[in-house]
């Protein structure tokens, strides 16, 4: 059920496509009553990303909606989201939708490089396919996102950050 | 008259509704459903579910103290780059510095909320039934000289390439100190740090290439770059300079000791200088007063214009619920 909750910032991707899900369980409530309490555990893509308490609360909507009386939703801060975590599905789904999908994150073992120069292979449009592409900005409309344009097509499209 | 906005009664109204609706915004935000906003503006606790057991042998006021140095950084460079808005040269700088200053206000909002869970008694005193969580109580409530942020993250913006600046010594220092604080025996700082190592070696890129780019530009830009490294340089020695609180919270396995990471951060700046083909500036660091700096609650003029504008509304509403 709380795997079926959409990201509100990118529809195309449920919560457990992006990785942003954690887990859910349902517990007996250890206090009174005995009733069962349904804890959704979610981690934000970024420290400040603004989207949390929307996807706090359709997470509490749905899972009240099937029933739930109780549900808690916990924030986990650790490990911190990669996004590495959003499935293969989750990556169709920012393709079909012409959004770029991220690559594998970079392994950080030492100390975090400095990089002047283009940081990454630059992906490929995903609307022509074309691997002319051109990094317009690393901060796009939401956090998660960075901004390039093709250089084949000449439109502008979103790339899913490698974080 | 209640201080809270929403239940302010309209005289005047004679519809039968009148006495149960106050306001017409109040069916908007009854029940706490915030659905039908673009996001919840419901408050929420950010560490709900986060495990704040103060580690052992830590004295929770310095953990504290020390939560507000970090998370005072943050908030007010934050509110600097808010600034910004709508007044970048393009609208890619313009989402870039409003990115940026969203990833600072959510590690600030972290780090104000362990201060006030470690230590509730560094939470300023609102009337009884407030609904202003921490977090904002600290923000919000507090007067400049209980604000203990470096004074580089306080003085007020200049050109773009003074945020450029601004931006390359702050992240320098900030991107090294999250480094160590990973391994923080304190759970809250180590996420923290874990996630915002992520998010400001971002922004470090984001200020190197920018200074490269106006440095190897035009010579306005050069020349702009030189007088904004000029006038910031004074400020950045406090950014690896120890207050005896920090190096207190290192031996204690919690915090990192900035003046250790003096020269790692100095190689990074070199590494810049150098590409961009700009001397390293021979600016004494700005003095304190008798030795007490930003970390210590002494701040320039500029803090106090800053929070007066950031805190008003707040602060003629202390029953006010947003």
């Amino acid at each position: 059920m709380a795997r079926q909750v959409r990201d509100p910032e990118m529809p195309m991707l449920t919560l457990a496509d992006l990785g942003v899900l954690r887990g859910v369980e349902v517990t007996r409530d250890a206090g009174g009553g005995g009733g069962e309490v349904v804890v959704a555990s979610i981690t934000p893509t970024y420290t400040g990303c603004p989207a949390m308490a929307t996807m706090r609360d359709d997470l509490v909507h749905r899972l009240k909606d099937a029933g739930f009386e109780r549900v808690e939703v916990r924030v986990v801060l650790d490990p911190p989201w990669s996004s590495d975590w959003i499935s293969e599905r989750g990556r169709a789904a920012l393709r079909d939708a012409g959004l770029s999908p991220p690559g594998p994150a970079p392994r950080r073992t030492g100390p975090v490089l400095l990089t002047l120069g283009p940081k990454r292979a630059a992906p490929r449009c995903p609307r022509c396919g074309s691997a002319d592409t051109r990094l317009t900005s690393e901060f796009g409309a939401t956090a998660c996102k960075a901004l390039y344009r093709c250089t084949g097509c000449l439109e502008p499209f979103e790339h899913v950050k490698e974080i | 008259m209640s201080d809270e906005p929403r239940s302010e009664p309209r005289s005047g109204h004679s519809s039968e509704h009148s006495s149960e609706h106050g306001s017409i915004f109040d069916g908007l935000i009854e029940g706490g459903d915030s659905a039908q906003w673009a996001f919840g503006t419901d408050f929420e606790d950010p560490l709900a579910g986060v495990d704040t057991t103060v580690p052992e042998g830590v004295d929770p006021a310095a953990l504290a103290a020390y939560c507000l140095m970090l998370g005072d950084d943050a908030l007010v460079l934050s509110q600097r780059l808010s600034e910004w808005c709508s007044r970048a040269p393009d609208l890619e700088e313009d989402i870039a510095l409003a990115n940026m200053a969203l990833d600072l206000l959510g590690q600030a909002r972290l780090l104000l909320a362990r201060a006030a869970a470690a230590d509730p008694g560094v939470v300023p005193a609102l009337p009884d039934g407030s609904p202003v969580p921490a977090e904002d109580a600290l923000a919000f409530f507090r007067d400049d000289r209980d604000f203990r942020n470096v004074r580089l993250c306080e003085v007020p913006n200049g050109d773009f390439a003074h945020v450029v600046v601004r931006l390359l010594l702050f992240s320098a220092a900030r991107l090294a100190l999250f480094e160590r604080l990973r391994a923080s025996r304190d759970q809250v700082l180590a996420a923290v740090a874990g996630k915002g190592v992520k998010e400001v070696a971002y922004h470090r890129d984001w200020a190197g290439r920018w200074f490269l780019t106006l440095a190897r530009g035009t010579e306005e830009s050069h020349r702009r770059l030189l007088a904004a490294l000029d006038a910031l340089w004074p400020l950045r020695a406090e950014l690896v300079t120890a207050h005896p609180l920090e190096r207190v919270l290192a031996d204690a396995g919690v915090g990192v000791d900035p003046s250790s990471l003096a020269g790692e951060v100095d190689a990074v700046l070199d590494q810049v200088l150098a590409v961009s083909g700009v001397d390293r500036p021979e600016r004494a660091p700005l003095a304190g007063v008798a030795g007490r700096t930003g970390r210590h609650g002494l701040h320039t003029e500029a803090l106090s214009r800053l929070l007066t504008e950031m805190q008003v509304v707040a602060r003629a509403h202390p029953m006010g619920r947003w």
